[in-house]
C-alpha cells in the first residue's frame, strides 16, 4: 500500500530581493578583511594598540552596543507585524528603530568629541587610524540605514505597505541587521580586546 | 500579537545579558587575557549568529544561504583568535 504524504515543509525564501543579500555578503566579505588588516597592524605594536584602547570609552562603547541591538529588534518586530497584517503597528517600531539609530549616532559623536578634546586625531597612531576608520565607515552605514528607516517610516504612516507588500521594508530590515552584527564585531575589536 | 511571547523578543533580552556579560564581566580582570579574550570573541561569534538566524530571518533561508552566512562570524572570530594568541606580549 502506497501511502501519499503531504510536504508541510515551509518553502525557504530570503527576505526582499537576491540582491540585497549580494551586497550583505560582499559588506560582510569587506569588514572581515578590515578586522584582519586591523589584527596585522595590532601585531606589530601590540604595547600601544593596548595603551590607546584604555583611552577609550568601554562604558559607551557598551551601551552603544545595547542600542543598536534594541533597534534591530525593534525593525525585526515591524516586520514581523507587517507579515501578520498589522500594518497599524509597524510604524510605532520603525520609528523605535530609527529613535535608536539617532541615539547612537548622538552617542558616536560625544565620544568623538572626548577624543578630538583629548588632542586624539586619526594620525596619532596607528590604534586611532584603526578606530576612527573602523568606526567612522560603520557610523556612515548607521546615518545610511537611519535614512532608510525614516523613509520606511513615512511611507508606513501612510500605509504604503502590507503583508503581500514588504519587499522593500524586508531589505531595509536586512541592511539595518548587517549595522548591528558589524558592530557586534567591532565593539570589541576595538574595546574590549586585552594584550597578553 | 504579543511582544513579549515572539521570539525576537526572548532573543533580543539573550542578546542584551551576553553584551552585559562581556562588557561589564568578562572585560574586567577577573579573569586571564586569555580566557576573556576567547570568551569575548566566542560571545561576539553567537550573538552575531543568532542576529543572522532570528532578526534577519536566516533561520528560514536557502540552505546553502544560510550555511554561508552562518560561517562568517565563526571563521571572523577564529581569525582573530589566530592573531590574537601569534601576536607577543606587551612590553
Amino acid at each position: 500500500m502506497r501511502v501519499a504524504t503531504v510536504d508541510r515543509v515551509k518553502p525557504r525564501r530570503l527576505p526582499g530581493v537576491d540582491g540585497v543579500w549580494v551586497a550583505i555578503g560582499a559588506d560582510s566579505v569587506i569588514f572581515a578583511i578590515l578586522f584582519g588588516s586591523f589584527m596585522q597592524a595590532r601585531q606589530q605594536d601590540p604595547t600601544v594598540f593596548e595603551a590607546s584602547r584604555h583611552t577609550l570609552n568601554m562604558n559607551l562603547g557598551g551601551i552603544d552596543t545595547l542600542i543598536l541591538l534594541t533597534s534591530s529588534w525593534s525593525v525585526a518586530l515591524a516586520i514581523q507585524a507587517l507579515k501578520r497584517g498589522l500594518v497599524d503597528r509597524v510604524p510605532r517600531y520603525l520609528l523605535g528603530g530609527v529613535l535608536t539609530g539617532l541615539m547612537f549616532m548622538v552617542s558616536k559623536s560625544i565620544e568623538y568629541f572626548e577624543k578630538f578634546a583629548a588632542g586624539i586625531r586619526p594620525a596619532t597612531n596607528d590604534f586611532y587610524m584603526w578606530y576612527f576608520t573602523l568606526t567612522g565607515i560603520h557610523l556612515l552605514h548607521v546615518v545610511f540605514g537611519t535614512s532608510l528607516l525614516t523613509y520606511l517610516w513615512i511611507n508606513s504612516r501612510r500605509g504604503a505597505y502590507s503583508s503581500s507588500n514588504r519587499v522593500v521594508p524586508e531589505c531595509v530590515a536586512s541592511y539595518w541587521h548587517l549595522v548591528d552584527l558589524l558592530w557586534v564585531v567591532i565593539f570589541p575589536l576595538l574595546y574590549l580586546q586585552k594584550a597578553i | 500579537m504579543s511582544v513579549l511571547r515572539e521570539r525576537v523578543t526572548r532573543v533580543w533580552l539573550g542578546l542584551m545579558v551576553l553584551t552585559c556579560v562581556t562588557t561589564w564581566g568578562l572585560s574586567k580582570d577577573l579573569f586571564s587575557p586569555a580566557v576573556a579574550v576567547v570568551g569575548i570573541f566566542v560571545i561576539a561569534a553567537v550573538k552575531v549568529r543568532y542576529v543572522m538566524l532570528d532578526f534577519m530571518e536566516l533561520r528560514d533561508a536557502p540552505k546553502r544561504v544560510r550555511v554561508a552566512f552562518e560561517a562568517w562570524p565563526f571563521g571572523v572570530a577564529a581569525m582573530i583568535l589566530g592573531f590574537w594568541f601569534a601576536t607577543g606580549p606587551i612590553l
